[in-house]
């Protein structure tokens, strides 16, 4: 099949290059990784990548649990408007998404303008290159995907089980954490490692919200190859993504699978 | 509905709708707005942002690059990937099962590194064109969904019916166009959507590809903020959601938007 070979011939190919090439240097096998590890300003990069990554997946997760299970709850009509909705901001770029934040963070934005017209502060915040600003975009990036995942988690859990659960003299909150929050796990871990994953290795959202001063592996890996050209300190940045993204896509999807109440 | 939503989890619901929409309710007013500098509300109405693009010659190419490589980097991943899903799900038996888990690495390998390694060895190691590589890139990037799509509709087709075409003769080639390509058509045209919304915001993988002369659209408004702060940057933005409403309202017609949380 030549869309085998086309993925073998320009995806893993390229990528175990990029990894090997590592490995090959002069001053020793492990030599980059050294450089990399000791240096504070690089591991303090991969560091708040790791944070943001994960508060960012934590905020998704929970906002976009709420949110799924009202929608799910939802009539037919008015639960097709909400998903589409949610859709939409989905199918707008990257780019436009977190331009939009630059807009609203700004020292001359809408957040900053409003602040200061009700009197909460004299002076504007400059709340732009920072985690926060970051965080906040990516949160705006990832939730709609979340609330499409867990949609579709939610509407497959029976609704006899609800009932029987009610019926059986559970309240709302414990069928909550007894019958929908087990059966929704697998939905949560996989929306989680979309998520995890997609904003441990962004660049267009850390490029224009975090600028130079909060760099992340994704803008640092750029600056290192086409800045400073230094090609082997970008490619151990893409195989340290590389180990991390594929090993938390194989551990969660593993633990996924076992605790899938419904797969027995 | 015996089921009630509490209020509480409704308003929570409701906050984060205002969340989702209204940057880009902002980005729309922004562009707009007849100042020099990016506002909202809208300060006087103007359409002059939106001449503004037309008359900058580097987002007309962008554009075009963008559309181009949109375009046929998508018709390329269909071309090779219509193939994969029609023979990993009819011959889901006899092939190994690595073959399908090879499609979703695309998905697994970040994107930026796919990009920087692409650029690495394709763009400079063979030496081929900007225009090419950032084609290939693409294609490659967009294969998955083309695959899992095109794979998704193949499922629910019988192919007891291609047995029946191909037993009264009819050539097999004949009957993958004639007989099983119209049954998928939904998956086929979903599928070319989905990769051409993708292709067509891609960064991660462009901002490696592109080079001296070529750029995309997404990677000239980036190289665009830097240097200005104006709203020609929000008109672009509403030119491309124009675009991918368009593009959504195409789905709406011809398959119903409930295909897209499937």
């Amino acid at each position: 099949m030549p869309a085998t070979i086309a993925v073998v011939v320009l995806l893993i190919v390229p990528v175990a290059i990029t990894i090997a090439a590592t490995f090959a240097e002069p001053k020793g096998v492990f030599a980059p990784y050294v450089t990399f590890f000791s240096s504070g300003f690089r591991r303090a990069v991969l560091y708040r990548t790791l944070e943001v990554a994960l508060v960012t997946t934590a905020i998704s997760l929970t906002v976009g649990f709420i949110t799924a299970y009202v929608i799910a709850q939802m009539p037919g009509r008015a639960k097709s408007i909400m998903i589409i909705a949610a859709v939409f901001p989905l199918l707008t770029g990257v780019v436009v998404r977190s331009f939009a934040w630059l807009i609203i963070l700004g020292k001359n934005g809408i957040l900053n303008a409003m602040l200061i017209s009700t009197g909460i502060i004299g002076e504007p915040l400059s709340m732009l290159y920072t985690e926060g600003s970051v965080i906040v975009a990516m949160v705006y990036l990832f939730v709609p995907l979340m609330i499409l995942t867990l949609v579709g988690v939610l509407e497959g859990i029976p609704r006899d089980l609800i009932d029987a659960s009610a019926s059986l003299g559970a309240r709302p909150l414990m069928t909550f954490f007894q019958v929908i929050l087990p059966l929704a796990t697998p939905g949560l871990i996989v929306g989680a490692v979309l998520v995890f994953t997609g904003s441990f290795t962004s660049y267009a959202t850390p490029q224009l919200l975090g600028g130079e001063k909060q760099m992340m592996m994704g803008t640092f890996l750029y600056q290192r190859a086409m800045v400073t050209f230094d090609w082997v300190g970008a490619s151990t940045i893409a195989a340290i993504m590389v180990v991390l993204t594929l090993g938390v896509v194989l551990i969660m999807s593993r633990i996924a699978r076992r605790l899938n109440p419904m797969a027995v | 509905m015996d089921r009630r939503v509490h209020p509480i989890l409704a308003a929570f619901a409701a906050c984060v709708f205002f969340f989702l929409l209204s940057p880009l309710v902002i980005i729309v007013g922004a562009a707009f707005s007849d100042t020099t500098y990016l506002t909202f509300p809208p300060q006087g109405l103007t359409l002059r942002w939106f001449v503004n693009i037309f008359e900058i010659e580097a987002f007309r190419t962008t554009a075009l690059t963008s559309l181009q490589v949109a375009f046929f980097g998508t018709a390329l991943s269909l071309l090779i990937g219509v193939p994969a899903a029609y023979a990993i799900n009819r011959y889901r038996v006899e092939l190994p099962r690595w073959l399908s888990t090879i499609f979703v690495l695309p998905i697994l390998v970040p994107e930026i590194v796919f990009g920087f390694s692409l650029m690495k060895s394709v763009t400079i190691g063979l030496g081929l064109p900007i225009f090419i590589s950032l084609l290939v890139g693409h294609a490659l990037l967009i294969l998955p969904y083309s695959v899992r799509v095109v794979g998704a509709s193949l499922a629910a087709f019988d192919f007891s019916v291609e047995e029946a075409a191909i037993s009264l003769g009819c050539p097999p080639l004949k009957t993958f166009l004639t007989v099983v390509l119209p049954n998928i058509r939904a998956g086929v045209i979903a599928a070319f959507i989905l990769a051409f919304i993708t292709s067509i915001n891609d960064v991660s993988v462009s901002v490696f590809l592109t080079g001296p002369g070529i750029s995309t659209l997404p990677i000239q408004i980036l190289a665009h903020m830097e240097q200005f702060f104006d709203p020609t940057i929000a008109s672009v933005s509403v030119l491309l959601m124009f675009v991918t409403v368009g593009v959504m309202a195409v789905v709406e017609a011809t398959l119903g938007l409930t295909f897209l949380t499937k």
